[in-house]
């Protein structure tokens, strides 16, 4: 039976990033098509904690490799590693949730298998060896219908477009394999994490987002945020002046995001921003021009000072608890 | 130092992108092109690394005579010469990768530097490709911990950190949650990301110098690379619209609408 290789993704604080769970399903969706079985694989210093986690998510079988020089993800480690296996299991297909980790690793993965790549999967179309992915381009202008012709082929999927995986299902099996390690040109040096209570921007139900119309001032935004348990984002002209970390950066070139409720505040609506949220499901638009291009993609549009109308929708949500 | 840049020709990313009815493509009349900006930032990460370490930018576009342009427009930037890969026709991500891997392996320059993507095909690949083919250290998303306003971006230094021996470079990059610092030996692929630094214009003494500068061509043939694309893009469509929206008068008609029609608070 052919199969899906899924790779999943440890975060720096030793959980599983949530995104995985996405690029689960997806890869059961595609398996559903092409007539394959779901792998995962997990490369970990300590797999046992995820590895546990990964096992009860209706996959057959969970891949995993631990040593000390799987610590801190490097694309040269990981790369013979999760190739070596895909190998070795014969491995038809190999994706990822589309997350920093995997536009850094999965080219090369691809690469080191002769595997032509899809990035940012947003559906699988056709059945059999036939399998179709689309995919946009264009920052998101353009969808596209792809076929990959290698042998092997490589994907990515945008998380946003497919649930996440639920557990409690039957255990798959937990097959633990010595990793095909290699020398790195590559050293690790470190990490600088930026700390928030706030929820991750890709995972939120609610992302409250300014731009230059906050003039630098993120006060209103965020204290809207924390009211309604929401993610802080911006535009890219808001990162670019150094206002606030790129980390918030929601478009083309930052995160796609699709929460239940999108809130632009101050932002005039660039092409490359609307690409990262305009998949969201309902866009709430404040801005002070009333030709702002923000408009075109806002279910609801409020021509108002933000500063002036973000604490009264504070006061007013309020109102209804 | 020298170090090899690309610049592909890509549509100017505020033009309006519409795709044709039959699904084939896009439409192409009245688009203008530029290097994609990713590329700009790449070339400009370039010069500034000569200008502190002294060397040589080269410059690969691959692409129809049109590409000559955004060739022309790197030179003019101050790169030093260009290779131009004459090739028309579709072309994926394993052709580029495996055209830049012959020329870098006839260049041999200490650093390739490149966009993280470009804005046409958003598939953020090539680097990668292209470091695994060579087998050489890979740093995506390089970008910097100062912002665009410091001092230090208005000096003009270059934010990869080349050691003093000329082995390695110390590249910060852009990844989930944070930054993180990687050290490559040398050579070494890069791509950048948006925050790396900000472009410089060309100035009209470097567009007249541009001129004179030279352009190497080559061909896939020529580089013994098979280009038959591995992926083949079937039909293109426009995203579903979204249905029009509406604008409300005030804060207490935007609640409503939020609770009773949305029901999102």
């Amino acid at each position: 039976m052919p199969i899906v290789l899924i790779v999943a993704e440890q975060q720096p604080d030793g959980n599983l990033r949530k995104a995985t769970l996405n690029a689960i399903t997806a890869g059961r969706t595609l398996a559903e098509k092409a007539g394959a079985e779901v792998h995962v694989v997990l490369l970990s210093k300590d797999p046992s904690k995820v590895s546990e986690e990964l096992k009860g998510l209706g996959v057959k079988a969970v891949h995993t490799a631990g040593a000390p020089e799987l610590e801190h993800y490097l694309a040269e480690v990981y790369t013979p590693v999760i190739a070596g296996l895909a190998q070795e299991l014969k491995a038809d297909y190999v994706g990822m949730a589309s997350t920093a980790m995997s536009k850094d690793l999965m080219p090369r993965v691809a690469a080191r298998l002769k595997a032509a790549m899809a990035s940012d999967v947003m559906a699988f179309n056709g059945s059999g060896a036939d399998v179709t992915f689309t995919r946009p381009m264009w920052a998101g202008n353009v969808f596209a219908e792809v076929k990959l012709t290698t042998p092997v082929k490589a994907f990515t999927v945008r998380a946003t477009e497919f649930p996440a995986a639920q557990g409690g299902l039957p255990a798959a099996e937990v097959k633990a394999f010595t990793p095909k390690l290699e020398a790195s040109k590559t050293k690790f040096v470190d990490f600088k994490e930026v700390k928030s209570a706030r929820p991750e921007l890709t995972e939120a139900r609610v992302v409250v987002s300014g731009g230059r119309g906050t003039k630098g001032d993120f006060k209103e935004i965020e204290a809207l945020a924390d009211q309604l348990g929401a993610a802080v984002g911006a535009s890219r002209a808001v990162c670019d002046a150094g206002w606030v970390p790129n980390d918030l950066q929601v478009g083309q070139t930052g995160k796609v995001v699709a929460p239940q409720l999108y809130i632009a505040a101050g932002i005039s609506g660039a092409i490359q921003h609307l690409a990262g949220m305009k998949s969201s499901k309902t866009i709430v638009a404040i801005n002070k021009d009333p030709e702002a291009p923000i408009f075109q993609v806002a279910d609801y549009g409020l021509v108002a000072d933000l500063f002036k109308v973000l604490p009264e929708l504070r006061q007013a949500l309020r109102s209804l608890e | 130092m020298k170090i090899l840049v690309t610049a592909k020709r890509v549509e100017d990313p505020e033009s309006k992108i519409k795709v044709k009815p039959d699904g084939s493509g896009i439409v192409q009349e009245g688009l203008k092109y530029k290097i994609n900006p990713f590329d700009e930032i790449a070339v400009e990460e370039g010069l500034r690394l000569v200008a502190k370490h002294t060397g040589e930018v080269v410059v690969v576009s691959i692409g129809g005579k049109e590409v000559q342009e955004q060739l022309r427009h790197a030179l003019a930037m101050g790169a030093h010469r260009a290779v131009w890969v004459n090739h028309t026709g579709p072309l994926d991500q394993l052709g580029i990768a495996g055209l830049l891997q012959k020329v870098a392996e006839k260049e041999k320059p200490d650093l390739v530097v490149l966009g993280k993507q470009s804005i046409d095909d958003d598939q953020n690949q090539v680097g990668q490709y292209l470091a695994e083919f060579l087998g050489w250290s890979q740093a995506t998303f390089a970008s910097k911990v100062e912002s665009l306003e410091s001092e230090q971006e208005k000096n003009k230094a270059p934010a990869l950190l080349v050691a003093a021996d000329n082995k390695t470079v110390r590249v910060v990059r852009e990844v989930d949650n944070g930054l993180t610092t990687l050290e490559c030996s040398l050579p070494a692929v890069v791509t950048t990301d948006l925050r790396l630094n900000m472009p410089r214009y060309a100035s009209l003494p470097g567009i007249m110098k541009a001129k004179s500068k030279p352009i190497e061509e080559l061909t896939p043939e020529k580089l013994a690379v098979d280009v038959t694309p591995k992926i083949q893009v079937l039909k293109m469509s426009s995203p579903p619209p979204r249905k029009a929206g509406i604008k409300v008068p005030d804060v207490a008609a935007l609640v409503d609408k939020l609770r009773n029609e949305a029901k999102v608070v």
